[in-house]
């Protein structure tokens, strides 16, 4: 009977979907209309030819792996495509011609690619990594089997049909203009269905745990999800001008639309990229280094303390604009006062390590997730910095903000991520250890080389920028044009663009060691969990 | 439509304020409170137990929980 209502729910979505792209008002929503008419069409043969057939009772004295792996899978893959497209638009800044803007009529112009390479390591890489990640964790640390059946499936296939929608509506021209909530109504509204199940799959297994105690990084991943669903739909409030168009009107305007957009931007930092993240931390650190969190009362006062802090920070991205002074003051205060918490966060990963010191020279995992650590107090203290207005006045608007992210992000989420990543390979199918550590150490090396160029190149240029724009002449006028910024910078671009190149290279290394680690060796003897993902 | 503003306004930097942080202050005693370390000794080795599979099925919370969820 449930097959029948799914095939009829999902016959409905594949007609709807063909008669909205018949009466499409544009390029990009005809094509995002095609998109989801063939995953359900593809849904519906999937679903048709189980139907009928007896289905095995769900296994609940093992973990559901299956959709882990396929996380796995998905998380290197995107990290690729991320990486790729952020070291191509890395050089088309340094050489303009890169953008082929007669070749393909401005369709891969840096404006329409740069989107597409924050959403794609943001959402598609670090989004596939919470997921995936959480799955892997929650079971573990609730001694339980995912709650909901396939419907841990839907999350993955749902978000995997979120990343495909946006980033083809970002080529196409589909964009709110709203950083990294880029994509159209009818994209988050379908994130929204997927996000509650992602919520309802959690939460129900940690409902159904068989520890009495809900473990810290159960506490992190739960605030990630609980909060970016708030903020998701708070700054998406917008009404579509046609059910047929991609084109939808913002609720809110002006500096109450610009408020609403940093809310929700600087706590996609705090929450995606720092709370989720620090629940990976809490949980593949100890594992890795075979002992236990250093302090598990401070774990507890990091969390309510970045929980209490994080939601008020994010004025310090509106320092001198029309925000009224309160606000912004209110910001950078307590953008300053979150650099305690994540400290003690930092303090208490590394600490984890101590009495095991040796593991740094022996254990190339270990040291990713150490680097990783450390760059994650390195951000944490420039971020706070940098939201203090007298530096804010000189860094706004330049290359160090960018700099700053991709020390956070480069360096935190994707090296803890890596780590993470080495860490599951091995035992979500059943191999006695990876390919190559060597490999894991080329990967390490390349990567931290990577950032710091990235870095680096980004502080210098940033800097220069900032005071080439405040420079003025005895008269009082600007010394400089904006031009003359753009010419002085390049040097820095090509480091910038190298750093990435370095950095690329290493995640394909980390694809080739995952690959063979799986492919290359045989499967440990009585590994139940030795099947391939779907 | 003002005024409603000024009046939240006012009760979120006093009262509010004032909650939250009593709150926050409840967790970081509540982590010291006497007894609290050997609790956190254990619950701190929750990623070492369970790896491979599921608990098996127990009375206890966990169990009436999921009976619950039934």
């Amino acid at each position: 009977m449930w097959d029948y209502i799914k095939l009829a729910v999902l016959g409905a979505i594949a007609v709807l979907a063909a008669i909205a792209a018949n009466y499409a008002h544009d390029l990009a929503y005809m094509v995002n209309a095609l998109t989801v008419m063939l995953a359900a069409a593809a849904t519906f043969v999937w679903v048709l030819r189980g139907t009928g057939s007896p289905r095995a009772a769900e296994p609940m004295h093992e973990y559901n792996d299956g959709v882990v792996r396929a996380g796995v899978i998905a998380t290197v893959l995107w990290g690729a495509v991320g990486f790729l497209v952020g070291t191509i638009i890395a050089f088309q800044l340094a050489f303009p011609a890169l953008n082929f803007s007669d070749l393909a009529q401005g369709y891969l112009n840096f404006g329409k690619l740069r989107p597409l390479h924050t959403s794609a390591v943001i959402f598609a890489f670090g989004g596939n990594a919470l997921i995936m990640s959480s799955f892997y964790v929650v079971q573990r640390t609730s001694a339980a089997r995912l709650w909901g059946g396939n419907l841990g499936w839907f999350v993955f296939w749902g978000y995997q049909l979120v990343i495909v929608l946006a980033a083809t509506g970002y080529i196409l021209g589909a964009t709110q203009s709203k950083e990294y909530a880029e994509p159209e109504w009818y994209v988050d509204l379908w994130l929204t269905v997927v996000w509650v199940a992602y919520l309802a799959v959690f939460l129900g297994t940690i409902i159904k745990r068989r520890e009495p105690h809900i473990y810290v990084a159960n506490w992190f991943y739960l605030s990630f999800i609980v909060t970016i669903a708030m903020l998701h739909i708070v700054n998406n409030l917008s009404i579509p001008v046609s059910i047929f168009g991609s084109k939808s009107v913002q609720v809110f305007a002006g500096v109450q639309d610009a408020m609403t957009q940093w809310w929700y931007g600087h706590n996609a930092v705090g929450f995606f990229l720092t709370a989720g993240f620090l629940g990976m931390m809490y949980y593949f650190v100890p594992k890795q280094a075979g002992r236990p969190i250093y302090s598990y009362k401070l774990s507890i006062i990091h969390f309510w303390a970045l929980i209490f802090l994080y939601i008020w920070a994010g004025p310090h991205h509106l320092h001198y604009t029309a925000l009224p002074d309160w606000a912004a003051t209110l910001g950078m205060v307590f953008s300053i006062v979150l650099w305690m918490p994540s400290w003690g966060g930092m303090i208490n990963g590394l600490m984890t390590l101590s009495g095991a010191w040796d593991k740094l020279r022996t254990d190339p995992i270990i040291r990713m997730m150490v680097v990783s650590i450390g760059f994650y107090g390195m951000s944490t203290f420039e971020g706070p910095m940098m939201s203090i207005k007298a530096v804010n006045s000189l860094s706004h608007y330049t290359d160090w903000t960018i700099g700053h992210v991709h020390s956070g992000a480069l360096g935190w989420n994707g090296m803890i991520t890596f780590g993470a990543l080495y860490f599951l390979v091995p035992r979500l199918w059943g191999r006695a250890r990876l390919y190559s550590l060597s490999l894991v150490s080329w990967h390490f090396w390349l990567a931290t080389i990577g950032i710091v160029l990235y870095a680096s190149s980004m502080w210098v240029t940033g800097i220069m920028e900032g005071l080439m724009w405040r420079e003025v002449d005895s008269q009082g006028f600007l010394v400089n044009a904006f031009a003359d910024t753009v010419a002085a910078k390049f040097p820095m671009y090509v480091v910038r663009g190298l750093g990435g190149v370095l950095y690329l290279t290493g995640a394909l290394i980390m694809l080739y060691n995952l690959w063979a680690t799986v492919a290359k060796q045989p499967a440990t003897a009585g590994a139940s969990s030795a099947v391939p993902a779907e | 439509m003002d005024n409603l503003y000024s009046l939240l306004r006012e009760f979120a930097d006093s009262w509010v304020l004032l909650a939250l942080f009593l709150f926050f202050g409840g967790v970081v005693i509540w982590a010291f409170r006497p007894g609290s370390r050997a609790v956190h000794q254990d619950v701190a080795g929750i990623p070492f137990r369970h790896e491979t599979r599921p608990a098996a099925p127990a009375a206890g919370k966990g169990a009436a929980a999921e009976e619950a969820l039934k």
